[in-house]
């Protein structure tokens, strides 16, 4: 029997380790009790710059198919599309910046937008299944064998980089309106397809990273403008996109959010 | 006395014939054996990532590792040599092997041996590109419909 004076005992204990919860954890176990630890001996975090100097419009459409092709993203058109990389204006690619009266060749530029691999990426913490984590290297990677397609993640993604499989996608083998925008779909045998509730974006090429070669954006857009794009470790102070960054201006999507992206974009 | 004995007894005749229908149907039929097809490529290799009677058994579990490490552990390679040669169906061994890709100690790759890219598309459907003489027909006999096929593109297949 548990008499009323052991009851309120026991409730006094329980409260006073209630209440100094985060401080009995610190003295059991120090340094555990981080909502989200950051990594202080990483060594890689993929990144890209792109050098809007050098990029154009016909560049970077021909970036987007390459992607596109690459990795079997159907052309759908309307709200139901998939995108990986896509092109937008200033106005619209970097809002925060607020400028009422722009210079007239940045505002009439393209910008390509794709997932920024954030340092801190937002879709990762709410992913209830970790169907989307972030890789050693720093790749904000999916895992489509987990996803559940509850479309946490693109509400947490600020930038707009994910899209969802509202059917299958190869559903543009058969439907005859579709048909007609996929002719060839799908376009990379070497590479699945996603299925029907399923999230997509930009993996940076994880797999040809792996490999040892660059991602198909990247190679795509140098091959017409050689360094047009450049991609590298952005934690090694002697890589190419350190170096350029040094000596140039760049600007990052709503780097005030604090997620860290690592899309730059020299001005 | 049984009430109503001649009711109940139909209901029985019947209930018998429902259940067993599927014999009923199938009597007399030859059984057939899965014949699963190697290809030309797959014959001439003469040698899969592991034994045959491993893979036959427990191809899923490796597919399954597979997909895991190179997805989740960024571990693209696989080097079959320690497998291939302690596997057979054995209970015991199969635990062993379960343990030894678990403990996550394979992630280096031996220069002098022969790897495979962990991948359906790359490596498997490479050597085994008839997918409806080779996987479907142990999966149709077995009635097991595996999802690889919703997002793995299978290869085109000559009709």
């Amino acid at each position: 029997m548990i008499t009323r004076r052991k009851f309120l005992k026991i409730l006094g204990t329980s409260a006073i380790f209630g209440i100094g919860g985060k401080i009995t954890l610190e003295l059991i176990a120090p340094g555990q009790l981080e909502a989200q630890p950051l990594s202080k001996d990483k060594k890689t975090q993929w990144a890209i710059a792109i050098d809007m100097k050098k990029v154009d419009d016909d560049l970077l459409e021909k970036c987007i198919e390459a992607c596109h092709r690459y990795h079997n993203v159907p052309n759908i058109p309307g709200p139901k599309g998939l995108k990986w990389i896509w092109k937008e204006d200033f106005e619209h690619a970097f809002p925060e910046q607020e400028n009422i009266y722009v210079n007239e060749e940045i505002e009439k530029m393209h910008f390509p937008l794709l997932c920024n691999h954030c340092d801190n990426p937002p879709c990762c913490r709410v992913c209830p299944t970790r169907a989307t984590f972030k890789r050693e290297d720093g790749i904000v990677m999916m895992d489509w064998h987990r996803c559940i397609g509850c479309r946490f993640c693109m509400a947490a993604c600020p930038y707009g980089s994910r899209s969802f499989n509202w059917g299958d996608p190869r559903r543009v083998m058969e439907d005859p309106e579709l048909k007609r925008l996929n002719p060839d779909f799908p376009t990379n045998r070497r590479f699945p397809t996603r299925t029907k509730g399923v999230v997509e974006k930009c993996i940076l090429c994880y797999e040809r990273i792996d490999k040892g070669e660059v991602p198909i954006c990247v190679e795509t857009a140098n091959k017409i403008k050689e360094g047009s794009f450049i991609f590298g470790n952005i934690l090694n102070p002697e890589s190419e996109i350190r170096k350029i960054l040094r000596k140039r201006f760049a600007l990052r999507r709503k780097p005030e959010l604090g997620t860290g992206p690592n899309v730059f974009y020299l001005i | 006395m049984l009430y109503d004995g001649a009711k109940v007894l139909t209901g029985i005749i019947i209930g018998l014939a429902f259940f067993l229908s599927p014999f009923i149907y199938n009597a007399g039929k030859p059984y057939k054996k899965p014949e699963p097809k190697l290809t030309e490529k797959a014959k001439k290799a003469g040698e899969c990532v592991a034994s045959k009677a491993f893979m036959r058994a427990w191809h899923m579990q490796l597919l399954d590792e597979w997909r895991n490490e190179a997805v989740r552990n960024a571990e693209r390679y696989y080097n079959p040599r320690r497998l291939a040669r302690e596997m057979t169906l054995d209970k015991r061994l199969f635990d062993q092997w379960r343990h030894y890709v678990s403990d996550g100690t394979r992630r280096y790759i031996p220069e002098t041996e022969k790897i495979y890219e962990k991948s359906l598309e790359n490596t498997c459907f490479d050597c085994h590109y008839n997918k409806s003489k080779f996987c479907d027909e142990c999966h149709n006999y077995l009635g097991v419909h595996p999802y690889c096929w919703n997002c793995h593109i299978e290869p085109e297949e000559k009709k």
